[in-house]
């Protein structure tokens, strides 16, 4: 059981907002995906380069808000190069936010998973832009 | 600025209120500084409630035994004690609604849909919460009418000097609140009635943040419309109220319909009862009028003046205190201006990390753009953080918050 007064601001949460990691923009992204949250003003970008194996081979983000959206971003970026569109697909929002590695109460988790969310969207309009496969 | 704290014994009045008694996780007390999104409950509207549930409930207007007699008296009553509170003419003119969103609705749909034209002005302001714009939008959308703007000024107030060439013949209603749920700020209900009148147009008043705070006096100034809701003024949730002068209830249309607005229903149409029936169709919240009713009555035993020269005095002592705090801003204008809210901003945190690191130590404040969003565009805000004060908080809990914030700058590395 967590302690209650622990903060969800420890070292690895502001080191991700105070140094993120590729916060910025590729020259030539393959896909990017905007969302925002209205609701407090989190607003996160994500961009992805694909290579020709379908591998992410660098992912960037942008975005301003709270200090849990901004850093869980940095830490997506972090994770997710290297990997294929395939095990994306699979990555779940419980493992997103394992990442963080702090408890976050409902609302926080909303900010957590901003940056997830722009990626799953990003994945599955990628997905409806491939080619059916052919039947029969 | 010094101030001389009014004697208010505010740890006996504190006792009234059972939530307040608590301790939360870790053995924190509870500083609940969010009165502006709901107000806690005395005992004495929980009791009066738990009386109707346990005693009396039936349902209202339409029994003939004796459940049915009290609870109507006792609703009834409860109308009575609205009426005074707000210096109404007549109880008719005090409608029960489920809450000051419901009742400006109400008045966009059955004033301003009947009688909007094409052409016609609606005078706004961008500090209005969003319950006092979009149903105008709505309702501009359906008649032709148009959306004015006052523009407000650096500090948060409005613009009067651009009064006269915004508010003219053309405009048909002044929509206002009369103290703002984010900046605090009061506004010139008095000059902006008279002014409206002028040339011909109405006033609706926003009062869910002033009603609880101020003393409102709906004859003097002549206040055309005013909406407040029962949960910011120590009562239930789900009551409200909309006032209206007789004239304008008998010819505005009913919004909802259905039993107990009517007189005659026959096959093809109906007829309409007499205000305030006519608009309020259906069962009405019966218990939870009666406890506005011993809200009203709680609230007038201890004093609204006495109430809110403490609520001043500690909104003096919160200002002093938080704009020693480097890096930390609070938004719109100086005290003699404003209720008891203080909206703010800390350099280099954002609100919604300040809210949760003020949580985990028993601090309740909001953060977000509390219904607001172009209220924050025009300060060039994506978000504040929200502290706002009742006649049931303390100079320590005031100490509480200034030491959250300054709490927060440190988990941020802030200098």
């Amino acid at each position: 059981m967590s302690d209650p007064l622990e903060d969800p601001y420890d070292d690895h949460i502001l080191d991700h907002f105070e140094s993120p990691y590729h916060k910025g923009h590729l020259p030539h992204p393959t896909c990017s995906h905007s969302d925002r949250n209205p609701i407090c003003g989190d607003q996160i970008t994500v961009e992805l380069l694909v290579d020709e194996h379908d591998r992410v081979k660098e992912a960037y983000f942008d975005g301003k808000g709270c200090a849990i959206s901004q850093a869980a971003a940095s830490i997506l970026c972090e994770s997710i190069e290297g990997k294929t569109l395939d095990e994306l697909k699979e990555f779940q929002a419980r493992e997103m936010l394992d990442l963080l590695k702090v408890p976050l109460t409902a609302s926080r988790q909303k900010c957590g998973l901003l940056s997830f969310k722009v990626l799953k969207t990003m994945l599955y309009s990628l997905d409806q832009q491939q080619e059916p496969p052919s039947s029969g | 600025m010094t101030v001389t704290v009014p004697e208010f014994d505010v740890e006996a009045v504190r006792r009234d209120f059972p939530i307040l008694q608590q301790r939360l996780a870790g053995d924190l007390p509870l500083v609940y500084l969010d009165t502006a999104a709901t107000a806690q409950k005395p005992r004495a509207v929980i009791s009066k409630i738990v009386e109707c549930y346990e005693q009396y409930n039936s349902n209202v207007h339409r029994g003939i035994h004796q459940l049915g007699d009290r609870m109507t008296t006792e609703l009834e009553s409860a109308r009575e004690k609205v009426q005074q509170f707000i210096g109404a003419g007549e109880a008719d003119e005090i409608v029960f609604t489920s809450g000051t969103t419901m009742s400006l609705n109400m008045v966009a749909h059955g004033w301003g849909r009947k009688f909007l034209r094409p052409g016609d002005e609606i005078l706004l302001n961008p500090m209005e919460h969003h319950a006092n714009l979009v149903p105008w939008q709505l309702a501009a959308a359906a008649t032709g009418a148009t959306l004015k703007y006052l523009p407000l000024t650096s500090d948060g107030r409005l613009d009067l000097d651009r009064l006269d060439e915004l508010l003219t013949r053309r405009t048909k209603l002044v929509a206002v609140t009369a103290m703002s749920n984010v900046l605090g700020t009061i506004n010139p209900i008095e000059t902006l009635a008279r002014r409206a009148h002028d040339v011909g147009a109405l006033i609706c008043v926003d009062g869910a943040q002033s009603v609880p705070h101020m003393v409102t006096n709906v004859r003097s100034p002549q206040i055309d419309f005013l909406a407040f809701s029962g949960h910011k003024l120590y009562g239930p949730t789900g009551i409200g109220v909309l006032y209206a002068r007789r004239q304008l209830l008998e010819s505005m249309d009913p919004f909802l319909a259905g039993g107990h607005m009517i007189r005659e229903v026959y096959l093809d149409s109906s007829t309409w009862a007499d205000p305030p029936a006519k608009f309020e169709a259906g069962t009405a919240a019966f218990i939870e009028a009666v406890g506005l009713g011993a809200a009203i009555d709680y609230v007038q035993s201890l004093g609204l003046p006495r109430l809110g020269a403490y609520e001043h005095s500690l909104l003096v002592y919160a200002h002093e205190q938080l704009q020693q705090i480097p890096g930390v801003k609070i938004h719109g204008p100086g005290v003699e201006h404003k209720g008891a809210i203080l909206s703010l901003t800390v350099d280099g945190v954002h609100p919604h990390d300040l809210s949760d690191i003020l949580d985990r130590r028993g601090v309740a404040i909001r953060a977000g753009h509390h219904c607001t969003m172009p209220l924050h565009e025009f300060f060039n805000l994506t978000a504040t953080a929200r502290a706002s004060l009742a006649f049931y908080n303390t100079r320590q809990e005031v100490d509480a918050l200034a030491e959250g914030l300054q709490r927060a700058r440190k988990v941020f590395r802030m200098k």
